[in-house]
């Protein structure tokens, strides 16, 4: 990708910062929390493909990918056995 | 005297450096996933002291992640420098870089200064607790981030790069992008989400 290519996504990660820091102040109703969660992770996967030069071999991305799922995984289940999401 | 800065052949065929660096990245989202998990559990327990609510300066925090955010896109320039073999852009991406890394340090500080001033200290609560590991671990490796980023201006100054020049400059990139992400998130979780 082309330094312009970079300052694109930039400004595209700029912009979706944007609008998650309005969700603050504009009350979006029920769609606040999806489109939050939405947006953060649409801005994850952007810096991570993008940004982190994507994956040259497929075993890195293995390798970010399982602790990244393992992380995920464990939490859910730690945060489900203190009832979190039933809150 | 034996030259120690050549390429090492690996079995994999794949670069040992970037096998490593990933697999560090990966044990860290285990790390930051125990961390924020925990500051879900704990935000809401305010026996004393002040409420997330009351303390969140969520301007101050936006332009902070703002400058983070920022800083990913100069770290890419300068591991793009580098793969051009421009020596020049690639230390003024880095510095620039560090000098935004470290502008978020800053903020980090004064926030932290200021929730202490307003009766937020690290035993108040469990929200306080919790609040200042997670987001202090983090600014410990921004500061880590930035110490590896000045000290790579310097060693390139002296042309004393050990392997690839551009491979070096990418390991201390994916790991400046990974405390990026690590932000992405707890900007999202800790302070748009109210408790």
């Amino acid at each position: 990708m082309s330094d312009a290519g970079y300052i694109r996504i930039a400004l595209i990660l700029a912009a979706i910062t944007a609008l998650e820091v309005s969700t603050y102040y504009v009350d979006f109703g029920v769609l606040f929390l999806p489109a939050l969660l939405i947006m953060m992770v649409v801005k994850f996967v952007m810096v991570v493909s993008y940004f982190m030069h994507k994956f040259d071999n497929k075993v890195f991305s293995y390798l970010f990918y399982a602790g990244l799922a393992l992380a995920v995984g464990v939490y859910i289940v730690f945060l489900s056995t203190f009832k979190f999401f039933l809150q | 005297m034996t030259d120690v800065t050549h390429d090492h052949a690996s079995s994999t065929g794949i670069s040992n450096v970037k096998l490593g660096m990933w697999a560090f990245l990966g044990s860290e989202c285990l790390l930051f996933g125990g961390l924020i998990s925990t500051y879900m559990l704990y935000r809401g327990r305010v026996t004393g002291g002040p409420r997330p609510s009351q303390i969140f300066d969520i301007p101050f925090t936006s332009v902070s992640s703002f400058i983070l955010l920022m800083s990913s896109l100069t770290m890419v320039l300068a591991v793009s420098a580098a793969h051009k073999e421009d020596d020049r852009k690639i230390n003024l991406w880095l510095t620039v870089t560090a000098l935004l890394g470290a502008t978020f340090v800053g903020g980090q500080v004064y926030e932290f200064t200021a929730f202490y001033k307003e009766g937020l200290g690290f035993s108040t609560s469990l929200f306080g607790s919790s609040f200042y590991t997670l987001t202090g671990f983090h600014g410990v490796h921004v500061t880590v981030g930035i110490i590896m980023l000045m000290s790579l201006v310097g060693i390139l100054k002296r042309s004393k790069v050990p392997g690839k020049k551009a491979e070096v400059v990418e390991m201390i990139g994916l790991y400046w992008h990974f405390v990026d992400i690590v932000w992405i998130v707890i900007f999202t979780l800790v302070y748009l989400i109210p408790v």
